[in-house]
């Protein structure tokens, strides 16, 4: 996994609550066998009519083309565990996606796929939903810098990790074979 | 120190703990066609193998035809994700239920059906929906395919410990065939929200929860997820260990497990839940929802909500209600009993057990399927399918106009042929009214079986408790 530092970016705002990963993948593009190529089918069906892009659907704003940065609102990646919807935002281009909650099953696919995930106050979410400034995410610092502001957020260290240094967390858990074994051994199932 | 349940199972499956975070052993894998693929994919370019093959297990459900299965599969991406399945359990060694198998299901049906699921055990699958095993006071919780490679290859899961939230319902139901598990469920969620559960894992307690058979009790686990919350649980009782006494994979000295289940498997007087929440049964109506997330509903006697009077006078989701109504076609103010249906759908790892589809037919008997509407109705396995045939309920519900399909996902979320067409309305027993969810354009409302069945009698939803269901 590549690791995350720095990013630099304007924000892409989606301004809805509850947005669930039925949305975020239709599923209709779960069929596929492999994790490559998801970005297309992002949001689809807000994205497309009759398979021509809607006007009204922010990610069909040129404004927002090279954003790296998705704002969300509540309870963001709602629904199914699809991870579907994690490889569809990597692949797009999102590395990071700041709102006030996620769904835990979503929030865990984040980190699993080097996207990392922040949780934020109303006011501070707010206030990045009114700018249109480029947006720094300091992972290593824990701090979001907007307008001259720094914020900073908290993440679990075990998570903050993974992200700085790109770790592939089956190898991580191997390290402890030895004990795994010990509770294979201790415990009938 | 006094435990809830769920302490006590989480305590139990610890192998090392650090960073504030558990690694935890799972007794029971299910894997599925959809959520596997890439993950197999993942464990051979690593070079690693499955490492508990005899603790996991494989079946095909979501993109499966409910056509004829003797008939070819005509959408090629469907097809060769089922054949990747196939040759990942032969390559990997799992024991696989495929689409000829008597044991073919949608995985939380199969699950209990077989004895995989028991009493205490950690169980996990690609599925939000894996909830259900809950039920059966297993802890078992839905993961993405990243971990689905990462139980494969090391039989463990790493997770941070959920809250403790207790949800009780007090009292008994007036009339338990008419005001079922779904819509207690459903009642709670739109208490609580489709957040209110995040991050935590739900028991469920209380004289009405007692009061339910086991597949009841597998309804309202199964939509802890549409509550948000990682699991649901509710303690394992007589009731449970008569159900999965006999089972295929029950353990051989079950009487020995049963006893020490009994024992040990049930939240200590005195333990403290981080988070509770009561409810009465007494006064919960049947359900019917009118948006787009299952909180979005309503008792079948109300109305269609004013977006200024939903949401708690939250902006967010009034905003959400709005675009709801509007995705809906529906009218603030309207009856819910005047909203007309399309299509009906009975099925899903919620509601598609032997006894959702015996009380349904109760309502289906002799009665016939309004002209307006198309209705099917998917058994959630194959077993299920087999027992309701011999109970004669095929007939019943062939004779109203159903249609009787084989066991699979299918409308529930549209993988499959089973789809709404844009614009049409469908009266569902499954889990979630998402935008476009059982297919794009597409209006769900989320009802109980009876619900569901009285709406295709009538094209319309009425109030089942005006039925004679006894």
């Amino acid at each position: 996994m590549e690791p995350f530092t720095k990013i630099k970016s304007i924000a892409t705002p989606l301004d809805k609550v509850n947005v669930d990963t039925d949305q975020i993948v239709p599923k209709q593009f779960l069929k596929l066998i492999q994790k490559t190529g998801f970005g297309q089918y992002l949001f689809y069906d807000w994205r497309y009519e009759n398979g021509a892009p809607r006007k009204d659907f922010v990610l069909n704003d040129t404004a927002y083309e090279n954003s790296r940065i998705l704002l969300a609102r509540d309870n963001f990646g709602c629904g199914s565990s699809r991870e579907h919807a994690v490889w569809a935002l990597d692949d797009y281009g999102f590395k990071a996606i700041i709102s006030t909650s996620f769904a835990d099953i979503f929030y865990n696919n984040c980190f699993k796929n080097g996207i990392l995930p922040i949780r934020v106050s109303d006011e501070t979410l707010q206030k990045l939903f009114s700018t249109k400034s480029e947006i720094e995410i300091d992972l290593e610092d824990q701090s979001i810098i907007v307008d001259g502001v720094t914020i900073s957020f908290t993440i679990e260290p075990h998570w903050k990790k993974i992200l700085l240094e790109g770790l592939d967390d089956i190898a991580v858990t191997l390290l402890h074979e030895d004990a795994i074994v010990r509770y294979e051994k201790s415990h009938k199932i | 120190m006094s435990k809830t349940l769920f302490e006590k199972i989480w305590d139990s499956h610890i192998v090392v703990q650090e960073d504030g975070r558990s690694l935890l052993y799972v007794d029971r894998h299910l894997v599925h066609e959809v959520t596997s693929p890439q993950a197999f994919e993942g464990l051979r370019l690593n070079g690693r193998q499955v490492r508990r093959t005899d603790l996991t297990f494989a079946t095909m459900d979501h993109n499966v035809p409910t056509s004829d299965r003797s008939l070819p599969i005509l959408d090629q991406t469907s097809s060769m994700q089922i054949k990747t399945l196939e040759k990942n359990c032969k390559e990997f060694g799992i024991t696989l239920f495929d689409i000829n198998s008597p044991n073919q299901g949608i995985v939380h049906v199969i699950g209990s059906e077989l004895g995989i699921t028991l009493p205490g055990t950690t169980i996990v699958c690609g599925d939000s929906h894996t909830s259900t095993h809950g039920a059966f006071g297993a802890l078992a919780f839905g993961i993405g395919t990243s971990d689905v490679e990462h139980v494969l290859a090391t039989q463990c899961i790493m997770m941070e410990k959920p809250k403790t939230f207790e949800i009780k319902i007090q009292g008994k139901r007036k009339n338990p065939h008419a005001v079922t598990a779904k819509d207690i469920i459903l009642s709670i969620i739109r208490k609580i929200g489709t957040a209110g559960g995040t991050g935590t894992v739900i028991e469920y307690r209380g004289e009405a929860i007692s009061d339910l058979t086991m597949e009841q009790r597998m309804t309202i686990c199964n939509m802890s997820i549409e509550a948000g919350a990682r699991a649901g649980l509710i303690a394992p009782d007589e009731k449970t260990f008569q159900y999965l006494k006999g089972r295929k994979y029950s353990p051989e000295n079950y009487d020995e497990c049963v006893d020490d289940w009994r024992e040990n498997l049930k939240t200590d007087s005195g333990a403290k839940f981080d988070k509770s929440f009561t409810l009465g049964a007494e006064n919960i109506a049947p359900q019917v929802s009118w948006g787009t997330n299952p909180a979005m509903t309503t008792d079948v006697t109300g109305n269609v909500p004013f977006p200024d009077e939903y949401g708690k006078g939250n902006p967010e989701e009034q905003k959400g209600a709005q675009k709801a109504l509007q995705y809906m076609a529906l009218t603030p103010g309207m009856a819910i009993t005047d909203i007309a249906i399309d299509r009906v759908f009975i099925g899903s790892c919620t509601n598609s057990r032997l006894e959702d589809l015996m009380e349904a037919a109760k309502v289906v008997k002799g009665k016939k399927v309004s002209a307006k509407v198309r209705a099917m109705v998917v058994p959630g396995s194959q077993l299920v399918k087999k027992n309701a045939e011999q109970l004669g309920l095929d007939k019943i519900f062939k004779d109203a106009g159903f249609e009787w399909r084989e066991s699979g996902c299918s409308m529930c979320l549209g993988m499959n042929p089973d789809i709404l067409s844009a614009g049409e309305r469908c009266a569902s027993t499954s889990n979630r009214n998402f935008e476009g969810r059982q297919g794009t354009g597409g209006r769900t409302h989320l009802v109980s079986p009876v619900m569901a069945a009285a709406a295709a009698i009538h094209g319309h939803f009425v109030d089942v408790r005006e039925l004679d269901l006894n």
